[in-house]
């Protein structure tokens, strides 16, 4: 790996699923984490664990992502205990039952609180700071549900898709500084927040979406992952349906 | 993220249609399950244990049990393989702890470049330290170290009516004992601490000597006992009376220095036809593997994962058994009766039903572990029978004769189908376990050996 390019990570939901197979294999190679999830305790076994598998150094802070007043403080634990970390992944979300959404608009404002508006708030500090630092990688994990707004997951999916967006644009504000910004769409992938879900079973291995995405974070491209790759050809297909067929389908 | 643990617990619908991908080992019984939990963090255990009915749970690992002993046919799993953290390790001692779901081989993985491996291992590193505690499983040095839970020294025992228990020698020994090849009745294990031991290198100074009879066997286990960590043979089961076989015996070797990567092997894609696996590509199969090992240089320093772990090398290998499945026959017969070994050997050559080769293995005399541990002195053979109805079952029942009559037993991580009568002559005090018991588990296994409920 580039060991010089990335040795300072914050991951900010260091205890979702995904997060927890990337932090693993950063930590075998001996990188440094800012670890940032809710619960104090499931931080510590993240961190004795991410320790004992070769980590340099595990810091961690308990705060809720999704409430906006903290993520000052958030920042300013990174600033300090952190300083010249290097990248930023945001690998939090949140799944519901879209039925939830349809009927209740406080199911539904949450759901876009926390996959869309905290997470714009969040990573907007710490663009701020790469910019100003001229150097960086901030990668945030959104989904191919955003590629295109389906019948039964749309909530989720226009919260995503509008991380997506913010991403491209921020991307391309951030690109005369130097710094780098990845938009992370995973497939279905078999964690806590999908077994709910049918055939989930069927979903990709989190170690092996983990792979990429700690390859794209090594790497100088691609702006934008799939992963697994193939979704990116899926996803090409599924946006060449006309919207008089594809409003039909009941996916 | 919130929401996230309540989309893990609480959102299976109760009309969900039966899960039937989760089988043993042996792909036999083919069961179907009302539901698997999986809990991604301990602190999600005792929301599911209190909220099940009695009876309803048995935690599941990596599916490395052959029989019915991981199953919960039409009741539910607590699918632990997402507990799989790694909660501290003291460099000066090697003693290890860990949540319940971390394999085998995960610990090589990360232990055994800093110099420390696992204190027993079995044939397969794909097992999670939960499955290993549960059947109390031996390896190759049984007759110097004992088993698994002979080397777990403290416990976190998840249970449904008192929390978080605490177990070791000082304090709830009895459910130490009882958890440890206690089948994962007893509640679900938290996290465990395991006595790592330390080592020179990844390297095995391994032996192999060709046999030709029980008797040279025995011989060779003399010889070698003192002198050897590790022992085994593997013998060919269409040989009868007189097997021959292959005697292997290793020690740990001393630093070679050398980088070391362990390779992944091919993967086998799908089950094979049935018939393909017959009396005579078996038989075949087997002269090639003795007439390869009997001529080769028997004095070789060889990688550890080839020496404890040579099927692992072929992913799924229990898909060579087709669609019906296979069944393992692992049972242990007192060295005073070398008759009933010999006289089980003569049976399965008769039958020409026998598979690829066995395994036969002297265990040593260390007490057991657990209270339903099954390693006990003499000597222990476990064979492969692809499932062919009936007359496979017959077959067994016959062979659970002469191990009975030996005074022999059955071991329960290998078994679908001994009778209750077997059970019993096998784990003469399995009453004493009942009371460990956590009364929301229970197994397929368990209801069909006690009459359980």
């Amino acid at each position: 790996m580039n060991a010089a390019a990335m040795k300072k990570i914050i991951i900010l939901g260091a205890t979702s699923g995904i997060a927890l197979e990337v932090q693993r294999q950063l930590a075998h190679q001996g990188c440094e984490l800012l670890l940032v999830a809710r619960s104090p305790q499931r931080l510590a076994e993240v961190q004795a664990d991410l320790a004992a598998r070769g980590a340099q150094q595990v810091f961690t802070y308990a705060a809720d992502l999704a409430s906006i007043h903290q993520h000052a403080a958030i920042f300013e634990f990174a600033r300090r205990a952190f300083p010249d970390f290097d990248t930023v992944l945001l690998a939090y979300g949140s799944m519901h039952d879209q039925k939830d959404s349809e009927t209740a608009v406080d199911a539904l404002l949450e759901e876009l609180q926390v996959n869309f508006v905290s997470a714009s708030a969040l990573l907007t500090l710490f663009a701020a700071d790469f910019e100003h630092r001229h150097t960086g990688c901030l990668a945030a994990i959104t989904s191919v549900a955003g590629d295109r707004g389906r019948r039964s997951n749309y909530v989720y999916g226009s919260a995503k898709g509008a991380l997506s967006l913010f991403l491209q644009g921020l991307r391309s504000r951030l690109h005369p500084a130097g710094v780098r910004v990845i938009t992370i769409k995973p497939g279905p992938v078999q964690t806590p927040m999908t077994d709910h879900l049918p055939n989930s079973a069927r979903f990709a291995d989190p170690e092996q979406v983990a792979r990429d995405i700690v390859r794209a974070l090594e790497r100088r491209s691609p702006d934008v992952l799939y992963t697994p790759k193939i979704w990116r050809y899926i996803m090409t297909a599924v946006q060449q349906i006309p919207e008089s067929i594809f409003k039909r389908l009941s996916f | 993220m919130p929401g996230q643990s309540a989309a893990t617990l609480g959102k299976q619908p109760a009309d969900q249609p039966p899960i039937k991908r989760i089988l043993s080992w042996g792909r036999y019984p083919k069961t179907a399950h009302h539901r698997v939990h999986k809990p991604a963090w301990n602190d999600q255990v005792p929301d599911i244990l209190r909220s099940a009915a009695p009876g309803s749970l048995l935690p599941y690992g990596l599916g490395r049990s052959y029989g019915d002993s991981c199953l919960n046919a039409g009741r539910e799993l607590i699918d632990c393989r997402r507990l799989n953290r790694i909660l501290g390790f003291d460099e000066a001692t090697g003693m290890l702890r860990c949540e319940s779901g971390v394999s085998l081989s995960n610990i090589l993985d990360v232990f055994l470049p800093k110099g420390w491996f696992l204190p027993v291992t079995p044939g397969t590193r794909f097992v999670t330290v939960g499955g290993a505690i549960a059947n109390d499983v031996h390896g190759k040095n049984h007759h110097c170290a004992g088993t698994f839970g002979a080397h777990v020294r403290q416990i976190g025992l998840h249970r449904s009516n008192d929390g978080l228990v605490i177990c070791n020698a000082g304090q709830n020994c009895d459910m130490l004992r009882a958890t440890i090849g206690g089948l994962g009745l007893t509640g679900v294990i938290a996290w465990a601490d395991i006595q790592l031991k330390r080592v020179a290198g990844p390297w095995i100074d391994a032996e192999s000597i060709p046999f030709q009879s029980l008797n040279t066997f025995l011989d060779l286990n003399r010889e070698s006992n003192d002198r050897f960590e590790y022992t085994v043979a593997w013998l060919d089961c269409f040989a009868g009376k007189n097997p021959r076989g292959i005697f292997f015996r290793g020690n740990h070797a001393a630093d070679r220095g050398k980088e070391f990567h362990p390779k992944r092997g091919p993967k086998l894609p799908f089950a094979l036809p049935a018939w393909m696996l017959n009396r005579y590509s078996v038989k075949a199969f087997n002269t090639a593997y003795y007439r390869i090992h009997a001529a080769r240089k028997s004095v070789a320093a060889v990688p550890y994962d080839s020496f404890f772990y040579p099927l692992d090398s072929i992913r799924q290998w229990n898909l060579l058994y087709g669609k019906r499945g296979f069944l393992q026959y692992q049972c242990v017969i007192p060295e005073t009766n070398v008759e009933g070994v010999e006289e089980l050997l003569d049976r399965i050559a008769r039958s020409g039903m026998g598979s690829f080769l066995g395994v036969l293995k002297q265990f040593g005399s260390a007490p057991p572990a657990g209270m339903l541990s099954f390693p006990r002195p003499g000597l222990t053979i476990a064979l492969d029978f692809a499932m062919r109805g009936e007359r496979t079952l017959k077959l067994m029942q016959s062979l659970d004769e002469i191990v009975q009559q030996s005074g022999g037993a059955l071991y329960p991580a290998k078994d679908a189908r001994m009778s209750s009568t077997v059970f019993e002559a096998s784990f003469p005090r399995w009453r004493g376990f009942v009371p460990y018991i956590d009364p929301k588990m229970s197994s397929s296994f368990w209801r069909r050996v006690t009459g359980a409920q």
